[in-house]
């Protein structure tokens, strides 16, 4: 079963998505905000990582660059979750090595399609 | 898939309300002239996290008037936009109206936007937005009946990013017949090359029926920025190419692709999918709007589902202690099951163990209840702030002490008194500025909100540095009330408690904060009814402490068992100043009635509590007896017992789900060996003890 | 101390003529006979000491722990006027769950003995007779004659719905004059 990371400090996001992954057949880690995402991600082998932009502690553009300069997650797909007016921090996140972007506000359909982009 | 978003609302309610408090709080401390960015951004996160959760959980007036403010709060960040107190005021002012309408939400009601409207067209004012705003559509290409041609050429480092040119390929061919030609004119010299790099580029042709070029675009979306392309319609001669070739064309053309990848970088095998016949079409989403909606439950007040949030700490606390009980259990049981005395010593070890683990995971568990007092506290801030305006005082709050922990019950009944307590400093306490510095102080009042924890007790103080109790105007206020007598001599602290009589209120004119004559002695009604005692202590000119002392949990209590003949009581810890043998010599009686003990430079009435109580005691003589002086409210009274026993923690029962409330008696509990015990209330005693003396002072006179 | 379960026989309540019937546990005091709904009775036990309440009416015995709560325990035989006996080992506490107007309420009541058990017909219950306005009889659910002895049925609930326990004094006059005119 693939793993997924899925990272965001707002718990009903985070289990609205964990939710819906695993009703999507996946396996879920959790983690509530970038170091303790980090932590996780060096515990399991994920096969992709969902994380919100804005979190205390490490916010999702530095996970991402951090996850990057980690041999398993060279080529990782991480997905940023992001909103309308956060253009910059696409191109931000893209230049950490982020796969891609998931806008909020999305339902699960619009997740597990995205997902679909990146992993089967 | 259909899910039904409702079973995460409750979640999102009160994540929210919580970021609201962080907003709020974060916005008080906020120095508009100087803004501390981790302030900024854990202010905007909490906006942020709100938009995000309304606009997915359906909440679409929430997510629209925070987006506005969350914009507002991105430019601040960003430097871009400096803030002002105008723009606190409209932040503080937004959170409010967010939290009635998250409120209204959250019980189902029909929500009134018409305040959320009228702030957002402020902050749109600020933003200097056009207050409509329209998504324009109107791509005249992006609708072609034939085919596309797409020239993809990927910047080197596109594998790194996770991206993988094959999926989007995939991903086309879901949308109709896809050819693949790989260029890889700019493969580099294998000696110089990178396993990491991707140095093919690719030209594709996409044939279908009604394919936009939104949704070739939206495939490419995530490079677009990080490769060449070009999106081109095809002309007609490819469209007419048949079509099944063409499919089998495609697959190959993939799967070449795919050899092409695997051979450049066999070094990481595992980014390339060995499973190549997922090239599916995506299942088609069923539309879930409709379940949705039929989902929702009906009931219709769901707001107080009375939920805890417990920090993962004190669960593993107590996961921990399960699993040494288990353990203790199954050495007990193994000793018992083969026993003989030789294991004597093994058992009590056991024994020891179990009664550890108990208390333990007792004390785990009564942490549950525990939270942190910033949960009751945080609100205060926003309420010095918004009264010190409206009373045009200068006012800053100083909270010490929020994390220090006490039970929710006791924490959601503490509030109001807290809150009536604070309004009476501010409003009677601090003085206006200009008194203020007439009487040689600073402008700015100072109120400290000080909260810890002493001995089984929580204690809050609340402190100004305001004008303190007026003794002759309280005094005056008592005897024309009748509550003192003319010429009775009051020492100050009898005239400051005064305060907490029924109906008294000194403040001249009746404002708009405090002083409407129901006030202190409610306060301190409902601090009693916790079992807790508040106390003022004053000096005129100089300020005002009120303090509150709380048990930390209603459930417990540190007992005192103490036996009067026959029967053992619990005296709560907290209460007993002292226990001693009576020395006869220091025992006086007053007008024949009621004994006075000597004790130091006080005189403690003694009461004999198989008199009070109606009980047999092993001995009727003083000095046969022991005396426990206790007190509340500031009154001690010495209680005649036979014998102190141990001192252990009690679990309160109550007497009146079957039977009624007792005088002098607040609960009961179940002692080791089964039997009940009842719990003393200290006040109650306190106050059988005055009737009992006046009584006795009536029989006597 | 030991403790009986009561199964009531709820097969029994409705007879096969399909008259309604009630089951009693009756009890002794003071060699007359009483008799309360069956499905209201918790458990027997036999007489153990029990807390002092201080300043209680005597008839309240104290307070018991049954199972982690706290249940008050009456002497029916005070309650009710009769001159107190000492307790012997025939002594028994009958805890009934009653609804009150407060609720749910558990309550022990300590009787000389327990009888028997017996099916009525409600239509041989016969309502108390009218002991003018002065005396509540609220509850005295009603009177029955079982093997030609008189035996009066309580309904607890009535009984502690008095305003406090001390009130229930009050019920003595009534159960005595009752008990004077059956005997009659």
């Amino acid at each position: 079963m693939s793993k997924i990371l899925a990272v965001d400090d707002s718990a009903s996001m985070r289990q609205m998505v964990a939710f819906t992954l695993k009703g999507g057949g996946f396996d879920v880690v959790e983690a509530c905000d970038g170091v303790e995402a980090l932590a996780l991600a060096k515990q399991h082998k994920c096969d992709l990582v969902l994380a919100d932009v804005n979190m205390p502690n490490m916010d999702g553009i530095t996970l991402t660059r951090e996850l990057r300069t980690l041999n398993d997650y060279k080529y990782t797909p991480i997905l940023v979750l992001t909103t309308e007016s956060g253009t910059d921090r696409k191109t931000e996140g893209k230049k950490a090595g982020a796969t891609g972007w998931i806008v909020k506000p999305f339902n699960p359909d619009q997740l597990l399609n995205t997902i679909k982009k990146v992993m089967e | 898939m259909s899910i039904d978003l409702s079973q995460f609302h409750q979640v999102f309610f009160e994540e929210s309300f919580e970021g609201l408090d962080v907003m709020e709080s974060g916005l008080l401390e906020l120095d508009p002239a100087a803004p501390d960015d981790e302030e900024i951004n854990s202010i905007f996160r909490a906006a942020h996290s709100i938009k995000g959760g309304s606009a997915t959980f359906g909440f679409s007036d929430v997510a629209d008037f925070t987006h506005v403010l969350e914009t507002l709060l991105d430019e601040v960040r960003a430097g871009t936009r400096s803030i002002g107190p105008d723009e606190v005021e409209l932040f503080l002012q937004s959170v409010d109206c967010l939290r009635e309408l998250l409120k209204g939400l959250q019980a189902k009601e029909d929500v009134d936007i018409s305040r959320a409207e009228d702030l957002r067209q402020q902050f749109e004012k600020i933003l200097g937005m056009a207050p409509s705003d329209g998504a324009s559509l109107d791509d005249a290409e992006s609708i072609s009946n034939g085919a596309w041609r797409i020239t993809f050429r990927p910047e080197g480092h596109i594998l790194r990013t996770g991206n993988e040119p094959l999926r989007m390929f995939w991903q086309l061919a879901e949308m109709g017949t896809l050819t693949v030609t790989t260029d890889s004119s700019s493969l580099a010299a294998f000696a110089t090359m990178n396993v990491e790099s991707c140095y093919y580029a690719w030209e594709l042709q996409l044939e279908g029926r009604n394919i936009q070029k939104e949704a070739i675009e939206e495939i490419f979306e995530w490079v677009c920025d990080d490769a060449e392309l070009l999106i081109e319609p095809l002309v007609a001669e490819v469209a007419e190419a048949d079509e099944n070739e063409n499919e089998n064309e495609s697959t190959e053309a993939i799967e070449a692709i795919e050899d092409n990848l695997q051979d450049m970088e066999s070094a990481d095998a595992e980014i390339i999918p060995a499973d190549t016949k997922a090239i599916e079409p995506a299942d088609a989403a069923p539309k879930n709007d409709a379940g949705e909606k039929a989902a929702k439950p009906t009931v219709s007040k769901a707001a107080e589902t009375g939920s805890i949030r417990v920090d993962i700490d004190k669960i593993d606390t107590m996961i921990n202690m399960v699993g040494e009980l288990v353990i203790t259990q199954s050495m007990l049981g193994q000793i018992g099951s083969d026993f003989s005395d030789d294991k004597l010593g093994k058992l009590q070890e056991g024994l020891t163990d179990l009664e550890r683990n108990v208390q333990v995971l007792h004390e785990s568990v009564m942490r549950v209840r525990m939270l942190p007092i910033s949960f009751t506290l945080s609100r205060f801030p926003r309420m010095v702030r918004d009264l010190s305006r409206q009373l045009e005082k200068k006012i800053e709050l100083v909270v010490k002490g929020e994390n220090t922990e006490l039970d929710k019950t006791v924490m959601e009944k503490i509030g109001d008194p807290l809150v009536h307590l604070l309004r009476n400093s501010l409003d009677h306490g601090i003085e206006k500025p200009a008194d203020r510095v007439k009487a040689g102080k600073p402008e700015t009042g100072i109120i400290n909100l000080h909260a810890f924890h002493q001995g089984g007790n929580i204690i809050i103080q609340i402190t100004d540095d305001g004008q303190g109790l007026p003794r002759e105007k309280i005094l005056a206020k008592a005897r024309e009330n009748g509550i003192v007598g003319e010429d009775e001599a009051l020492s100050d602290e009898q005239v400051q408690d005064l305060i907490f009589q029924p109906g008294f209120s000194t403040a001249e004119k009746v404002s708009d904060v405090s002083g409407r004559g129901v006030g202190m002695d409610v306060v301190r009604r409902n601090i009693h009814a916790l079992g807790g005692a508040v106390s003022v202590k004053s000096e005129e000119g100089v300020g005002t402490t009120f303090t509150i002392s709380l048990p930390l949990t209603l459930a417990i209590l540190d007992g005192q068992l103490v036996r009067v003949g026959k029967e053992v009581y619990i005296f709560p810890l907290v209460s007993i100043v002292e226990s001693l043998s009576v020395d006869v010599s220091q025992v006086s009686s007053v007008a024949g009635a009621c004994d006075v003990l000597r004790l130091r430079e006080e005189y403690i009435p003694i009461i004999p509590l198989y008199e009070a109580f109606g009980i047999e005691p092993d001995s009727k003589e003083l000095k046969n007896s022991l005396i426990v002086v206790v007190e509340s409210d500031n009154v001690k009274v010495g209680l005649v017992v036979d014998e102190l026993q141990a001192q252990q923690q009690v679990v309160i029962k109550s007497l009146e789900t079957n039977y009624q409330s007792v005088e002098g008696i607040s609960g009961a509990t179940i002692l080791g060996d089964g039997t009940v015990s009842l719990i003393l209330d200290i006040a109650g005693v306190v106050k059988m003890a005055e009737g009992l003396s006046s009584e006795l002072d009536e029989k006597a006179a | 101390m030991s403790a009986v379960d009561i199964e009531p026989n709820v097969d029994e309540e409705i007879t096969s003529a399909g008259v309604e019937t009630d089951q009693y546990l009756t009890f002794i005091m003071d060699n007359e006979e009483y008799g309360v709904d069956i499905l209201s009775v918790k458990e027997i036990r036999i007489w153990d000491s029990a807390t002092p309440i201080p300043k209680a009416p005597s008839h309240v015995r104290g307070v018991i722990n049954l199972r982690g709560t706290i249940v008050p325990i009456i002497d029916l035989r005070q309650c009710f006027g009769m001159s107190a006996i000492d307790y012997g080992p025939l002594t028994v506490v009958l805890v009934l769950q009653v609804e009150t107007e407060k609720g749910h309420r558990e309550v022990g009541i300590v009787v000389d003995a327990v009888s028997d058990t017996a099916d009525l017909d409600r239509s041989q219950v016969k309502p108390a007779p009218d002991m003018g306005d002065k005396i509540n009889t609220s509850y005295i659910k009603g009177l029955a004659t079982i093997d030609k002895k008189m035996v009066i049925l309580l309904n607890m609930g009535n009984l502690l719905n008095q305003e406090d326990f001390s009130a229930m004094a009050e019920a003595q006059k009534s159960i005595l004059e009752l008990a004077d005119e059956t005997t009659e």
